[in-house]
């Protein structure tokens, strides 16, 4: 049906995958201020992007399974966005402005 | 049967999205708290154990390899090695659970349980008491939801594997296992968001 | 054109409601039609449910004091109208029915892609409503269908949590309904069958599925977060330790208003469906249309916050859902205009169907126009929480979706069933719907621009005329769902057998007998015409 990712493909994947958490957990002990949690989110977006294309072979299938993928993923964002429209223009928060 | 195949991927992923959308919402929920109360919630980071957070990543990354493995295997028509790589599956996905059993006890010898009944004491900082509370729930639900999702994925995987024993799978019709392993592979996806959001980030002096 | 072709000599045919017969032949079943049918007894009964607690309501309020019931019972009246007709009727309703009968059938299918999920999805949907019977009998929920927060998670005395469960098992149902026609759409079409023929009906259903698979979710786990909050006594949504009840709010209106969309969507393909056989002329614009569909879909996501303009949300947010609530009445007035150009210069008929497509095309304009009222801040602002919205949502929801719904049981009885229903009864109880309708909502958007508030069992003595003709309507249009019931249960023994097309209609579930066979063709169709291609008849008069 689809092409059969070799297993020297996934070990691969599994090692970046593996030294991805190593580094995420590193970085999170160095303070940057507001930049970790971008890096945080920025490594975990790209180690779930290597085990939707390759662990989950998306790669391999159709643009309907990729359209769908990226889908429920840009309907999320659409839920957070949304929700923090709200909550970032607040000026009334408990500890004081979100932003 | 190619169709069948396809279908069956449609639909998995399309059960996927509702998934997504399920987290989703608790994730949503859990960004705004934590938004609005980062005194808190830097409060709270002392309490969880990357350590641990990290070795669960670690474990249910390998799990994800060893089930890709197993669909690659299925796929080739390789009867042994496809219940070899499902039973590390699943032996990984019960490290992962035990783990996460040491986790949750070391939370209730703190006192950071707060649900009925349970043990909640927020003596190192009693000024944020009542929104860690908050947090704390969120931090339960969202790891609980998750760990029920990997206790459904190992019910999935057993079945996977007495098929497979039964000699049901072959090269030309390995359906069930690919839908499994999509399924597995969007639980650990889960995890390796909720690992930075819950254990990592706030771990410096840093309140976002 | 007349209506069915009558012909008593007809013999039974086989067809999939005499292939097997026994309880176990229907209760576990993996027929798309039979899931439907068994789908319209359940959604008929929670209608009738509904329906009671409705009239109730109405009941009460012929006085202005409270004295038929006290304020917690009344406000239990209004939760349990709610939580019914919302989750157990209008939202699966044409899907879980004609959408389950049909959509296979037009685009050429044997059944859905997932068999045994569909029949799962109505046990999943009678576990839910037994749990929400279970919650009326037991004592009743007050705290309003949209289970607001800390009330309903912290004060209310009622049984919360089996309501809650019932509408948190009946969303599964919803989203397998929606994943199986999704997954059935993109992979079982017949050869020809492209995107740009399929039948405007199963665009309409398709659309609705995508809202299904990506809001139900959320409001299964906003339910969820409630349930723990009120069993394990922590505050989520509770402002006491810092919960934000404006949140419960957002989690739950981003499934809730999306939600309307399910319900309207499936009506709005019913009445291209009969707008386009009954004017026998090809639709207007149908790209428009399909696009319109999905467009309804995708802009109902971005608009939720109009539920909550005066809660304390941001007033930055609320400008925001203010603009994207007038975006999304865009499209729903394209398919209005198409529907009306497709009538223009076409050959009308009086049928039923048409009675109900016409009340609609009629009553959703009010409704939707009303919504912008609504969705304008100031305006907004006067109107909210009064009966103004309660007749905004009930012209879109009853004089719209229900109206869509009877015009299509009236459509597609003869195939359903193989017979006609009384066309005489039929077109009366049409005109007693449609009477009836408008006096019980229109008084309702006068009472409540003059201030009556909704949810309140008491109300000022000036509006009681106003009130009085609304409960009057009420009866008439009760009436008017009570005799559709019961000559359609006559129409199974002894009304008149259908013929295969007794409509003239095109599309492919005309093609086979009245009732359909269970594999519904012998021989794939191949599609080689565009749909409703209708003109090609219009000389030649048929039936």
């Amino acid at each position: 049906m689809h092409s059969i990712p070799s297993v020297r493909t996934y070990v691969i994947i599994w090692a970046i995958l593996t030294i991805m958490t190593f580094v995420t957990y590193y970085v999170a002990q160095i303070e940057l201020g507001a930049w970790n949690i971008v890096v945080a989110l920025l490594i975990a977006f790209f180690k779930m992007m290597l085990v939707i294309l390759f662990f989950m072979n998306v790669k391999a299938e159709s643009p309907l399974t990729k359209l769908f993928a990226a889908g429920g993923f840009f309907w999320m964002v659409l839920l957070l966005g949304q929700f923090f429209i709200d909550y970032v223009s607040r000026t009334w928060m408990p500890e004081g402005k979100m932003w | 049967m190619a169709q069948q195949f396809d279908t069956a991927t449609l639909g998995m992923w399309v059960f996927l999205l509702t998934e997504i959308m399920f987290f989703g919402g608790m994730f949503g929920a859990y960004t705004v708290y934590r938004g609005m109360y980062p005194g808190a919630f830097a409060s709270t980071s002392q309490f969880m154990n990357p350590m641990f957070g990290a070795m669960n990543t670690a474990v249910l990354i390998v799990s994800s390899l060893t089930m890709a493995l197993g669909v690659r295997a299925a796929r080739l028509g390789l009867q042994k090695a496809l219940q070899i790589f499902l039973i590390l599956t699943m032996i990984f996905g019960l490290a992962f659970l035990v783990i996460k059993g040491f986790e949750y006890h070391e939370h209730w010898v703190d006192m950071k349980v707060p649900l009925i009944g349970g043990h909640w004491d927020y003596k190192e900082a009693p000024q944020f008491a009542r929104q860690a509370q908050l947090l704390f729930c969120f931090y339960f639900f969202m790891t609980g939801f998750h760990a029920l999702h990997m206790v459904v994925g190992l019910g999935l995987m057993t079945t996977i594997f007495v098929m497979a024993r039964k000699g049901t799978f072959s090269a030309a019709y390995f359906t069930p296992v690919e839908i499994s392993g999509l399924y597995w592979h969007f639980v650990d996806i889960v995890w390796i968001f909720l690992f930075p959001l819950l254990y990592l980030i706030g771990r410096t002096k840093a309140l976002i | 054109m007349s209506t069915a072709l009558q012909d008593p000599q007809v013999a039974e045919t086989p067809n999939y409601l005499n292939s097997e017969y026994g309880w176990k032949s229907w209760l576990f079943t993996k027929d798309h039609k039979r899931i439907a049918v068994l789908y319209i007894i359940s959604i008929t009964a929670m209608f009738f449910v509904g329906g009671v607690f409705a009239g109730l309501i109405r009941l009460e309020l012929l006085t202005p004091q409270g004295d038929m019931v006290n304020s917690d019972t009344y406000n239990k009246f209004f939760t349990m109208h709610g939580i019914v007709m919302v989750f157990f009727f209008l939202i699966p309703s044409i899907p879980a029915t004609l959408g389950n009968f049909f959509v296979p059938m037009m685009i050429g299918a044997k059944d859905l892609a997932f068999p045994r999920i569909n029949l799962i999805s109505w046990y999943i949907y009678i576990i839910g409503a037994i749990f929400a019977l279970a919650s009326i009998v037991l004592g009743g929920v007050d705290t309003g269908w949209t289970f607001y927060t800390p009330f309903s998670s912290t004060f209310s005395n009622t049984f919360v949590i089996t309501a809650a469960c019932g509408v948190f098992i009946a969303g599964f149902s919803s989203i397998l309904t929606g994943l199986n026609f999704i997954v059935t759409v993109h992979k079982m079409r017949a050869p020809g069958m492209t995107w740009g023929r399929l039948p405007l009906f199963v665009w309409a259903n398709y659309a609705t599925s995508l809202i299904q698979v990506l809001g139900t979710p959320v409001v299964a786990i906003t339910l969820a977060l409630v349930g723990l909050e009120r069993a394990f006594h922590i505050g989520i949504f509770d402002p006491a330790i810092g919960g934000d009840p404006i949140l419960f709010q957002h989690m739950f209106w981003f499934y809730s208003h999306p939600a309307v969309y399910i319900m309207i969507l499936p009506g709005m393909g019913v009445i291209s469906e009969l707008v386009t056989c009954f004017s026998r002329k090809g639709i207007f614009g149908y790209s428009f249309i399909a696009a319109s569909s999905l467009g309804i879909a995708i802009i109902g996501f971005l608009v939720w916050g109009h539920h909550m303009f005066v809660t304390g949300m941001s007033m930055y947010a609320s400008l925001y859902f203010s603009l994207m609530s007038f975006l999304v009445a865009v499209p729903s007035a394209i398919k209005i205009f198409n529907w009306t150009a497709t009538m223009f210069r076409g050959s009308i008929s009086f049928d039923t169907p048409m009675l109900y497509a016409f009340g609609f095309i009629g009553l959703f304009t009010i409704g939707g126009l009303t919504g912008l009222f609504l969705a304008t801040l100031a305006t907004d602002v006067h109107v909210t929480d009064t009966y103004f919205v309660v007749a905004h949502f009930h012209y879109v929801m009853v004089g719209g979706m229900v109206l869509a719904y009877m015009g299509g049981l009236h459509f597609w009885w003869p195939k359903i069933s193989g017979r006609m229903y009384p066309e005489g009864w039929a077109r009366f109880s049409a005109l007693l719907v449609f009477a009836g309708f408008n006096l019980t909502f229109f008084p309702q958007f006068i009472t409540g621009y003059l201030g009556q508030p909704r949810r309140y069992h008491a109300y000022a003595p000036e509006f009681q005329v106003l009130n009085v003709m609304s409960t009057a309507g009420a009866s008439i249009l009760g009436l008017g769902y009570l005799i559709p019931l019961i000559y359609f249960l006559w129409s199974m023994k002894y009304g008149p057998r259908a013929s295969s097309n007794p409509w003239g209609a095109k599309g492919l579930e005309w093609e086979t007998s009245s009732p359909p066979p269970t594999y519904n063709f012998e021989q794939t169709p191949i599609v080689t015409e565009e749909a409703y291609a209708y003109s090609h008849e219009k000389e030649a008069e048929v039936g």
